[in-house]
């Protein structure tokens, strides 16, 4: 053997011995694989940007394979805002033209990840103009937008591009009007449908009897007197289940830290809520639980490491709803806003007037289930923290409008200012869009 | 189907050259859309008459046909919503063709000509009734059979609605008049 053959042989054992390390390191789920990130996700992502299957469920197919990734994650809730931009509307060839500007029919067209340095908000990769390319002519049609930017459109309080619930003029016209804040006696908050369907658990329970696990539940009781009395006096005691219901799996083993799955058995809209949520997405991606440690914005120090488990704001055993609506937030959210909280006009009325005003009251809303003509209506708690978050807007029907007036709302959510100020104070600035959708009638 | 229009249309092309004159193959694509149009036609006339007639303000109002309908809990879809509806439901199935209705009076300016071929096709069956209009175009590098069939007001709730919506560019349309039309495209290849 040459000297230049065995120089060749030790290259192509060395580069062999690389990739099998990049391949290892690549199957091997964790942080080894941070080195194959191409860009930091956006904040939507990030937290499972290590999870790369998730959205890149196959080496091979492009855009149809994100895409579908996409709808599977966020169909529903599209769907739910009955989505103003939905796919289907540019699958027509008279399209061709305005898909060579942005192909409208992928959602990574607007939402490229992996692109921080150029994401802007609702993680929109775009210039903020985007609206100008298809609706141009708005300006000469619309005498009320003459001289209006096209970076406002979205960002005013007027329009949004996927949910427009709050903002279609119709709605915009019959709402309007009224005093700012209701009679504070008129404000009730809908009672969910846990109570309604307790009984239908109990009766799940009572047919198919927990299998033996060989646990002594009288001992154990009497070994945890204080998680006994705690017990007894939720709604989880008072209505008869037992230790079993929540500790013992599926298989009939004894589960000392009971997780989600547990939860899900009798609150699945809550755990896909949850789930679907900042708090609960590495859950639903098979990662460990979410700890503030881990997240981008500004937390207590002191809750670094609290695990995003149900029970991280569900306390175990106590399962007390009032702290897990205002102060189990508190205690890890120390961004201006929530620190603002206790003191604001929303925490002051919730303090000193009885009208139950909480962080969950506006972040984790008792929404409607769909339901049809004639049925009951039927309320949850959206435990997906982000379903009226982001863009803001989202939150004026399901939030803002159960105590206050359409335009007061629209005014309050598009004032910076106010929301970091935890709504200390009047909205600065008057949207008009109210006025002008009532001007055309 | 597609492989037949395309063979179709090349053999209607060779014919009309004057040159040899080869068997033709398939069905027509005049034939083809004319048949689409008439289901079309049929479904849409009868989703306003038998439909959305009766359930109208003149109606029994148990269900509300409203332009805002997912937003209402008895509300169900207006005819031209519904026939949209159809068009992208069949999007989803299939690619061979595509449909939607348009106007040269929209209430809603997407659904106005964009394309030439369209504002040709629409102003013609406009200024001549009862009759369609086929050509070729090419959109994004694809080509197309398209066909535009006139839209015709079957319905005073047709009428009404449009004469009375304040984006309506046009307020005095009549029973029978053309309103609009359907514009159905086949692509024959790139």
């Amino acid at each position: 053997m040459t000297s230049a053959q065995k120089w060749g042989l030790v290259w192509l054992l060395l580069s062999v011995a690389g990739l099998a390390y990049l391949l290892v390191q690549f199957l091997t789920s964790g942080e080894q694989r941070k080195q194959f990130l191409i860009g930091e996700a956006s904040h939507g992502h990030f937290q499972i940007e290590l999870a790369c299957e998730s959205c890149h469920t196959s080496p091979f197919g492009g855009k149809e394979i994100l895409q579908d990734a996409c709808v599977s994650c966020h169909g529903d809730e599209l769907k739910a805002a009955h989505d103003s931009h939905p796919r289907k509307k540019f699958t027509d060839p008279r399209n061709a033209d305005l898909l060579e500007i942005i192909d409208a029919r992928y959602c990574v067209s607007c939402h490229l990840e992996h692109q921080q340095e150029q994401t802007r908000a609702m993680g929109v990769t775009l210039p903020d103009d985007y609206c100008f390319h298809c609706h141009e002519d708005v300006i000469t049609e619309r005498p009320s937008h003459d001289g209006l930017a096209f970076d406002s459109c979205a960002s005013a309080g007027c329009h949004n591009y996927h949910d427009n619930r709050a903002l279609y003029e119709t709605f915009l016209v019959e709402n309007a009007g009224g005093e700012w804040l209701k009679p504070l006696d008129e404000i009730h908050q809908p009672e969910t449908h846990l109570a309604a369907k307790l009984q239908a658990v109990l009766d799940k329970h009572e047919r198919e009897t927990a299998p033996d696990s060989g646990t002594d539940f009288t001992k154990k009781m009497q070994a945890h007197t204080e998680v006994s009395r705690q017990w007894h006096e939720t709604s989880h005691g008072a209505s008869g289940l037992e230790c079993s219901a929540c500790h013992i799996d599926n298989d009939g083993h004894w589960l000392d830290n009971p997780g989600v799955a547990q939860c899900e058995t009798c609150h699945q809209a809550e755990a896909k809520g949850f789930l679907a949520g900042k708090h609960g997405m590495r859950l639903a991606q098979g990662l460990s639980a979410m700890t503030p440690e881990t997240a981008r914005l500004e937390f207590d120090h002191g809750a670094s490491h609290n695990t995003m488990t149900c029970n991280a704001c569900h306390k175990a055993h106590e399962f007390d709803t009032s702290f897990a609506a205002t102060q189990a937030c508190l205690g890890c959210h120390s961004d201006e806003h929530s620190q603002a909280f206790m003191d604001s006009p929303h925490g002051l009325a919730s303090q000193q007037s009885g009208v139950e005003v909480s962080c969950a009251t506006c972040h984790m809303p008792r929404i409607e289930d769909e339901r049809a003509v004639g049925e009951q209506a039927s309320f949850r708690v959206e435990h997906n923290q982000n379903a009226v978050l982001r863009p803001n807007e989202k939150m004026i029907r399901p939030v803002c409008m159960q105590c206050h007036s359409l335009e007061f709302s629209i005014d309050a959510l598009a004032d910076p200012e106010l929301i970091r100020n935890n709504f200390k104070g009047a909205p600065q600035n008057h949207i008009p869009s109210v006025d002008w959708a009532r001007a055309r009638e | 189907m597609k492989k037949a229009l395309i063979t179709s249309v090349i053999g209607a092309s060779v014919l009309l050259s004057g040159c040899n004159e080869p068997e033709e193959v398939g069905i027509a694509p005049e034939k083809y859309t004319d048949s689409l149009f008439a289901v079309m036609k049929a479904d849409r006339t009868n989703y306003t008459k038998l439909v959305v007639k009766r359930l109208g303000p003149a109606g029994v109002g148990a269900v509300k046909p409203d332009e805002h309908w997912e937003d209402i809990p008895n509300g169900t879809l207006l005819p031209a919503q519904m026939f949209r509806a159809g068009a992208e439901a069949v999007a989803e199935m299939t690619d061979d063709f595509t449909y939607s209705l348009q106007s040269v009076w929209p209430i809603n300016k997407q659904n106005a000509p964009k394309t030439p071929m369209e504002k040709e096709g629409l102003e013609y069956i406009a200024a001549n009734p009862g009759e369609n209009f086929y050509g070729k175009e090419t959109l994004g590098g694809v080509t197309y059979f398209t066909a535009v069939y006139p839209d015709v007001a079957v319905s005073d709730a047709c009428t009404t609605c449009h004469n009375d919506h304040k984006d309506s560019p046009k307020t005095d349309f009549k029973l029978g008049e053309v309103m609009g039309g359907v514009v159905i495209r086949v692509p024959l290849g790139s």
